[in-house]
């Protein structure tokens, strides 16, 4: 009798049954990466919708990304491109201003209730208009709360969708944004807007 | 912190693959590949954070293969095993062919000789993590693995 050796196989034999696993699997999170002029976006959805939008170069990265949300929603975790389709197709169309309003349902796992008051009136700002912290807090009737208001924007899970760049300080000056003031420049320009000099 | 499913699915595909290979051949490989990560997806919240993921994966590979074996026992299908290439002048792929002939013969061990042997030689396992694998002591595990490979040199010729 020879040796007992590991049988030999090819590796794309292992890759090509992961990917009839993956495709068949029900994850808790389908994830992939977007591109668009603002940067790769990696993009996350649960059954009930879209969790999570992030600048990758930002979060540190995919795996960074990934590991957050395995820690804080669930490790079962699964690149997916056709689930995250009707996503990127959205985007591709707002990022070639063919479209002007999001169409996707949205998962506020990740949200406090208060984030969630103020990123669903920050939802409603029309493409191409804006709106101050001062306004988005008065509308969820908690008018003293603008600074509150400017921390649970700087934390949207889900920019660009949930469209927190256009939430401009008062003066309509520029002011700050989750994906660095570059990105929120680019965004606001994509839609027509014209801002005050910071 | 057990990291992300999709990563576990890129680490551990290949050890997987490999060891079905060994342990119910090429054809059923890959149901038994589908049926690994399915229950491993299921257990996967469950698992430690500590645990050893390649023994852990590898332990449920090990029951699919269990499984595969006993349900072939009740529905016996017949198999052609490859034959043994002559002894002169062979490729690599004739030595691959000799391999799985050696893991068919591996195959035909009664089934704790088999598993211990392949999750040992084709899961590259220590005897220690055999033995977690099949709920034995690590010195039945060892035991069986040697019972195994004694007879596979009683019944496999030399080339």
């Amino acid at each position: 009798m020879t040796t007992l050796r590991p049988p030999a196989f090819d590796p794309a034999d292992a890759a090509a049954a992961a990917r009839r696993f993956a495709a068949a699997a029900e994850p808790d999170i389908a994830y992939d990466v977007v591109d668009g002029p603002v940067g790769p976006l990696v993009v996350a959805i649960t059954p009930r919708g879209l969790l999570q939008v992030s600048y990758e170069e930002l979060r540190g990265g995919l795996d960074e990304i990934l590991g957050g949300l395995a820690a804080t929603v669930s490790p079962r975790i699964l690149e997916r491109r056709d689930v995250v389709e009707p996503v990127r197709r959205e985007l591709d169309e707002y990022f070639a201003g063919r479209r002007t309003r999001f169409d996707l349902p949205l998962d506020w796992t990740l949200t406090t209730p208060f984030q969630r008051d103020v990123l669903r009136a920050t939802a409603a700002i029309p493409f191409g208009e804006t709106r101050s912290y001062g306004q988005i807090a008065a509308q969820i009737g908690r008018p003293g709360a603008s600074r509150a208001t400017g921390t649970a924007l700087g934390r949207n899970p889900i920019p660009v969708i949930v469209p927190c760049h256009r939430i401009l300080r008062g003066g309509g000056v520029l002011g700050s944004y989750t994906g660095g003031v570059e990105r929120k420049r680019l965004l606001l320009d994509l839609e027509g807007v014209t801002t005050a000099r910071d | 912190m057990i990291p992300p499913f999709q990563r576990f699915l890129d680490e551990q595909r290949e050890p997987v693959y490999r060891f079905l290979i060994a342990a119910v051949g090429r054809d059923a490989a890959d149901d038994c590949f589908q049926e690994t990560f399915i229950a491993a997806m299921n257990a996967y919240p469950r698992l430690r954070p500590d645990s050893n993921l390649r023994a852990w994966v590898l332990t449920i590979a090990g029951r699919k293969a269990t499984d595969h074996h006993r349900a072939r026992a009740r529905h016996p299908v017949p198999v052609a095993e490859p034959e043994p290439p002559p002894a002169t002048t062979r490729s690599p792929d004739e030595l691959a062919l000799d391999d799985d002939a050696l893991w068919a013969a591996v195959r035909a061990l009664p089934p704790k000789q088999r598993a211990a042997i392949t999750l040992r030689y084709a899961g590259d396992l220590s005897h220690r993590q055999v033995a977690e694998a099949l709920g034995c002591s690590e010195d039945a595990a060892r035991r069986s693995a040697h019972e195994g490979l004694k007879r596979l040199r009683q019944e496999v010729p030399v080339p």
